[in-house]
């Protein structure tokens, strides 16, 4: 491995008396799985808002695929390839899955002051769109109406938005939260199979999918990095287990 | 889109063959009131249409669409009071005008929300209301009579009660197909992907402020047409024209009719507008009707007649 995909460095960020982000550095190789785990309040969403470019970072550089994307805002990211899911469900809920999607891929396919092709029949539009609904495995939920479909689909109708824009790394936060057993199965299952070909920041409370899925695990607390490297060595290092694992017994 | 005959397929192919034939009936037996009325009723449709364009598929309350109804009569009105009658200028000045108002409206009211919205969009039209009362040499509160209706080329007469109904139920008709091109393109469902989550849209990449400016000047502007038409049915402009009953009239029959579904407005415009005549008929006071009527369509018909027509063949969602 060359540079990897996503690279951060001594990134910062403050707000008023609170530090967020306190000379992060990560480095993301292409096809990895990384996962940021931590406490509540250690800056996990801070993070991926920095890296979607919600938020900008107080100092720091973060270089996306050789580019350094630190001062671009979210849409000129998106276009690069990083695409983001939100923790919290926010979907056209009026809209029909399909259009959901749709609308996601029509994001990233220039403007869209085109008053007067039915997009609706536009195969440019559509065809990334069902594909991507196939792959998280809502095909057959296309026609509905994205408020009918359960807490679960919603999460994989949020995954699918993300993959819709084709992205080269996925920022995915907590694509797990409120999922039934069965429910978060079928997403660590969906994980597992987009992993290798995309690369993937997962932040995530449920510890089981966590080292289940992760090539690499970073623990984030008070947004310091505590330690970084592979399940195992997380699971073993000292400092996590007082820090993180055994204090606060997420799992 | 099936071919079967549905509820609301049919209730609108009679509607629309009722509005095409209408003039015959009328002109067999000289019956000039039905026509009068429903000349009215076909413009005030226009105006819903664009109305719900903004409302309907932008989610965007303006209370003010009344002014794009007196902007665009008044550019008639003024013109022609100056002598200016050729239809080939005062029409492109009343959508010029209009579009130019929503332009400025928008681009203020649409960086606000919800309440703030309303009020800003209410306000600007209630200005506009005052500055044409204060015209003192267009007739102020007054208003000002049309002498010659918008003059176009031969065989073309506005004069002429039947071409005016036509020439007024075309356009409505050409309306309602382009706003039916509209709501279903990209542009089209980026303003009703804002109108469901709009910080969803601007995450994923849509600089929505531009695209609802864009609907909210089609909608003024097609607004504004109705205006020159109301003008030239009525031969006569005033600040009545735009006051805020009158906006509030125009959303009573957007949600009546059906907020979201193109031919709504038009079902809407109709009933409102047929019920008011009806019942003020029977008794002075058939507001207390009507304002009952109104209630329980609001509550029990979700997606008003036009909802009420596609009952039981689309699944309500939970």
């Amino acid at each position: 491995m060359s540079e990897p995909l996503l690279q951060v460095e001594r990134l910062a960020k403050r707000f008023g008396g609170i530090v967020a982000a306190d000379d992060i550095a990560l480095g993301i190789d292409k096809g990895e799985l990384h996962a940021v785990i931590g406490p509540n309040g250690a800056g996990k969403t801070t993070l991926i808002a920095q890296l979607s470019g919600q938020l900008r970072a107080d100092s720091g550089r973060i270089r996306f695929a050789g580019q350094d994307i630190t001062a671009l805002p979210m849409h000129k990211r998106g276009q690069l390839g990083l695409a983001r899911s939100f923790q919290i469900t926010s979907l056209f809920l009026d809209l029909s899955v399909l259009d959901n999607v749709a609308l996601a891929v029509q994001a990233h396919a220039g403007h869209s002051f085109h008053f007067w092709r039915d997009a609706r029949s536009e195969k440019d539009l559509r065809e990334p769109a069902r594909a991507a609904l196939e792959r998280v495995g809502l095909g057959n939920r296309a026609d509905r109406t994205a408020s009918s479909l359960s807490h679960g689909e919603h999460r994989l109708l949020e995954l699918a938005m993300a993959l819709a824009a084709s992205p080269r790394m996925l920022l995915l936060d907590e694509p797990m939260a409120g999922l039934g057993p069965e429910e978060s199965a079928r997403m660590v299952a969906m994980l597992r199979a987009l992993k290798r070909e995309l690369t993937i920041l997962l932040v995530e409370h449920d510890m089981e999918a966590v080292f289940a899925l992760a090539d690499r695990i970073t623990v984030l607390v008070y947004g310091r990095v505590v330690a970084s490297g592979q399940p195992d060595d997380i699971r073993a290092n000292e400092d996590v287990r007082q820090a993180y694992l055994g204090e606060e017994g997420h799992g | 889109m099936k071919a079967e005959l549905s509820p609301r397929t049919a209730v609108a192919g009679a509607l629309f063959a009722f509005l095409v034939l209408l003039p015959v009936y009328t002109t067999a037996t000289g019956n000039l009131f039905a026509l009068t009325l429903f000349t009215r009723i076909v413009i005030l449709a226009l105006a819903a249409v664009s109305l719900n364009l903004i409302l309907g598929y932008g989610g965007m309350m303006s209370f003010g669409h009344a002014a794009y109804l007196g902007i665009g009569g008044y550019a008639v009105g003024i013109l022609a009071h100056e002598g200016i009658v050729s239809g080939f200028v005062q029409w492109p000045v009343a959508l010029a005008a209009s579009a130019l108002f929503a332009l400025v409206v928008g681009a203020l009211s649409l960086r606000t929300r919800g309440v703030y919205f309303i009020m800003i969009t209410l306000a600007f039209a209630q200005m506009a209301y005052y500055v044409v009362a204060g015209l003192a040499r267009y007739g102020g509160d007054d208003g000002l009579t049309i002498q010659k209706r918008s003059q176009f080329i031969a065989p073309l007469n506005l004069t002429d009660k039947t071409q005016f109904y036509y020439v007024c139920l075309v356009v409505l008709f050409v309306s309602i197909y382009l706003v039916s091109r509209i709501v279903n393109s990209r542009f089209g469902l980026v303003i009703q992907g804002a109108r469901s989550n709009d910080t969803r849209m601007r995450a994923i990449g849509f600089p929505t402020f531009r695209y609802k400016l864009v609907c909210f000047v089609i909608a003024g502007t097609l607004c504004g047409l109705a205006g020159a038409l109301l003008a030239n049915h009525t031969d006569f402009v005033s600040p009545a024209m735009m006051y805020w009953t009158r906006s509030g009239d125009l959303i009573i029959m957007v949600v009546l009719g059906g907020m979201g579904s193109v031919i709504g407005p038009v079902f809407g415009a109709v009933a409102l507008l047929v019920l008011e005549e009806a019942l003020s008929g029977i008794t002075e006071y058939w507001q207390i009707i009507l304002g009952p009527l109104l209630l329980l369509v609001v509550l029990f018909a979700h997606g008003g007649i036009d909802g009420l027509l596609q009952l039981g063949r689309q699944k309500v969602p939970a």
